[in-house]
């Protein structure tokens, strides 16, 4: 059928779907619902983990493979040093750019290697916006217990309460450095409500909060001089024999020579794993976000948490086909507008939890309510133009300026008409398990962001990604400095990979995996 | 399911007949499916892409690429991740342009607006050629930006720009040599260090989780046991 006929059936339930309140699930409602449908219950995409530290416990079939990789490095490469350093970044994104210049101000010297251009990340892309508690009728308590909540109470306390205590501060650094975050007309920071928050705290820059602060940390570390190698992914750790991180072998990948990097300390913020299609989904992510982090300091002996649950963005662009798996901010849920199915109903409360919302999306579609593309895929409606109508016309260019844009190069006026929705895989929430200063089970070894676990539960709430990333950004990289300035650096040796071979010829893991993986393969072969 | 499979189903005209369109990358003629993104014509024809890709999703200025559609003389621009391909339309991805930054520490300038002159001295030598605006993919009017920038108009610079994906697309045709991209970025922060307002409600929130407003509250909340603290999160709305 023409897709404006089907769309029909969003607009002339739009008036009565106006008038009705869904509550939101309760405890028991959600857990049924989330095991029957969330992706993270499908039993066959998972498989236990054969060695390492997370030996037995369970995760899905891609991440596993990766986890048992074996390691990129051949045993006698040279290891002498072209780079010595007090702190080495790995990763360009929000938290590996907080990191570095946090460990720059305290003093340290720092070498940030990634492996694409400096920013090119997840961060740039988070439209929703940060979450801090500044309202009278909101504190940081409320902001503890509405996370804690939203991870299905699995998040780690120390980590949380750091978090949420330290996020007004955070946000006063970043307007120091020139962020702009939106205003109220009495200068104060403007606050939307995000999904599975009890009070509105998310700071934003519109539509384009992610990006705004990564181009002022971006230029930042421009200014701050701090030594950038782009281009060259992190390929191996290092450590001296007792285990100790001691550097990191990068890749350039413009001439594919190892550079042995010697650092006193190392804060890996190598993002996430969307890259890696978990059970086939299509991801919002960026190009580089294949679990590199996760690989290397699993092979060092670093313990994973929560690596069985991964979030999937109730919101991904199911039409057109160019658009598939592309984020569509949370921000228009947020604002009131209503996900339909092919009968023109609403079916969840907006703005449950993520994972409640996807979990509804699915089953709407599993039963046959959905409305389905001929390119094999299936999705329900997120009425759009219902924003125009709630709060005036001019509402979406005004408020989603980049999303109108998305749309709008595929001749597709999201002010008129309904946008076909399906979730995406956006974020891993778990990760190496690290302390309230970033630090790994590895000493040394430090991680931050979405590359760490324990803060988010099973299930991060939305706006809480960019407070980790600048919390823990600052906690790691202020850490790692400190530390380095007065240590010796260690010896650097390849011992944990001998040591993580001898395992994988154990355990009969198969050899012809490596990690990372780096790229996504989608270069099409002959 | 199946009583939803004829009515609930979007017509795709690239579905029901997936056509091929010839198209021209770097010099070289291919093949590949109409109305997939550029990014994904490079991957289609067996092209690694290592610079020029990295969010995939119109963020973040890797992938700018210049682009003529069929008999067509003009140039344009676009981002390799956002624009689909069609019939006889040549491309090629933007090598990385060398640019010069100017650094500085921001807390230290002391006349930003002036400093401008100093940091980019050749932003006011702009002779207004539009060939800026003309080559940006977010539609911003830059040689307007530019000009409020030269003008200290930086609140006017901050908004037009909030935009910019620092694809640096601007710069390499300035016949004056300015990068429209990084005079922004300049006067945006510096719209943000120096002429926004203190926002008092999050310095009064600062102070209070300084002088340990909160510490009762935590103690309660963090000497609850698993049930208790179940029941405080679900009395939340």
């Amino acid at each position: 059928m023409d897709i404006h006929q089907l769309q029909q059936i969003v607009h002339k339930t739009r008036d009565a779907r106006r008038k009705q309140t869904l509550p939101k699930c309760s405890p028991a409602e959600r857990d049924t619902l989330i095991k029957k449908y969330h992706p993270d219950f499908r039993e066959s995409a998972y498989r236990a983990i054969k060695f390492g530290p997370n030996k037995g416990e369970m995760t899905v079939r891609e991440l596993a493979s990766l986890l048992e990789g074996d390691s990129l490095v051949p045993p006698d490469l040279d290891l002498t040093p072209a780079y010595s350093v007090d702190v080495l970044v790995v990763g360009g994104g929000g938290a590996g750019c907080a990191a570095a210049l946090h460990a720059h101000a305290h003093g340290a010297k720092v070498l940030l290697a990634t492996k694409l251009r400096l920013g090119d990340s997840n961060t740039v892309m988070a439209q929703g916006g940060m979450q801090v508690a500044i309202t009278h009728e909101d504190s940081p308590v409320q902001h503890f217990l509405d996370t804690l909540k939203g991870g299905h109470m699995k998040n780690d306390h120390n980590l949380l309460r750091v978090m949420v205590d330290e996020g007004p501060s955070i946000a006063k650094w970043l307007l120091e450095l020139g962020v702009l975050f939106d205003r109220d007309t009495d200068g104060n920071l403007h606050v939307k409500k995000g999904g599975g928050s009890s009070k509105p705290r998310l700071l934003t820059c519109s539509d384009y909060t992610g990006l705004e602060i990564m181009r002022v940390l971006n230029d930042e570390v421009l200014n701050q001089k701090i030594q950038l190698l782009e281009f060259c992914a992190a390929v191996e750790l290092l450590s001296d024999d007792k285990g100790t991180c001691t550097g990191a072998i990068l890749r350039d990948l413009d001439n594919k020579r190892y550079v042995v990097v010697a650092a006193k300390t190392v804060i890996l913020a190598t993002g996430g794993i969307g890259r890696l299609h978990i059970q086939g989904y299509p991801t919002s992510n960026h190009y580089g976000a294949t679990g590199d982090g996760l690989a290397m300091a699993y092979r060092m002996g670093a313990k994973l948490l929560q690596i069985d649950t991964f979030q999937y963005h109730p919101s991904g662009a199911a039409y057109p086909e160019q658009l598939v798996g592309a984020l569509v901010t949370e921000g228009i849920r947020s604002e009131g507008g209503h996900l339909v199915n092919a009968k023109g109903e609403r079916f969840v409360n907006e703005l449950d939890t993520r994972d409640v919302v996807s979990s509804s999306i699915i089953k709407e579609c599993e039963e046959g309510r959905g409305i389905r593309t001929m390119s094999g895929r299936v999705g329900v409606w997120l009425d759009t133009p219902l924003l125009e109508v709630e709060q005036g016309p001019g509402t979406l260019e005004k408020h989603f300026p980049a999303m109108v844009r998305q749309y709008q190069r595929y001749s597709i006026d999201i002010a008129k008409d309904p946008v076909l929705i399906y979730p995406t895989l956006h974020y891993q929430n778990g990760g190496v398990q690290i302390d309230v200063n970033g630090e790994s089970g590895v000493k040394n070894l430090f991680v931050a962001g979405e590359t760490s676990g324990g803060l988010h539960g099973r299930n991060r709430l939305m706006g809480n990604s960019l407070l980790d990333l600048m919390v823990f950004g600052k906690r790691s990289g202020s850490t790692a400095a400190g530390r380095a300035m007065s240590l010796p650096q260690g010896k650097l040796t390849l011992g944990h990979v001998t040591r993580f071979r001898a395992e994988a010829k154990k355990h009969s893991a198969s050899a012809d995996v490596t990690s990372p993986l780096l790229f996504p393969a989608y270069a099409k072969k002959e | 399911m199946a009583e939803f499979d004829t009515q609930n189903v979007i017509d795709q005209e690239e579905v029901l007949r997936p056509k091929m369109v010839t198209v021209e990358i770097a010099g070289k003629t291919y093949q590949v499916p109409e109305g997939i993104t550029v990014i994904k014509a490079l991957w289609y024809t067996g092209q690694e892409v290592i610079r020029g890709a990295g969010c995939l999703g119109g963020f973040c200025g890797a992938c700018a690429t210049y682009y003529r559609t069929k008999d067509d003389p003009k140039v344009r621009t676009c981002l390799a991740c956002q624009t689909a391909v069609e019939d006889g339309m040549s491309f090629s991805m933007v090598p990385p342009f060398p640019a010069r930054k100017a650094t500085y520490q921001m807390s230290e300038l002391k006349d930003p607006k002036q400093d401008l002159f100093t940091l980019y001295p050749e932003a006011p030598l702009c002779r207004n050629c539009n060939a800026c605006t003309e080559a940006c993919p977010q539609q911003i009017d830059v040689r307007e930006g530019v000009w409020r920038a030269v003008f200290g108009d930086f609140k006017a610079v901050s908004e037009m720009f909030m935009n910019c994906v620092m694809c640096g697309l601007c710069v390499p045709v300035c016949i004056a040599d300015i990068a429209p991209n990084l005079v922004a970025l300049y006067a945006s922060r510096a719209q943000g260090v120096f002429f926004a307002e203190k926002p008092e409600r999050l310095e009064h929130r600062i102070k209070e989780i300084a002088d340990g407003r909160y510490e009762d509250e935590w103690k309660r909340i963090l000497s609850m046991d698993e049930q208790q603290l179940k029941d405080a999160c679900a009395e939340l709305k």
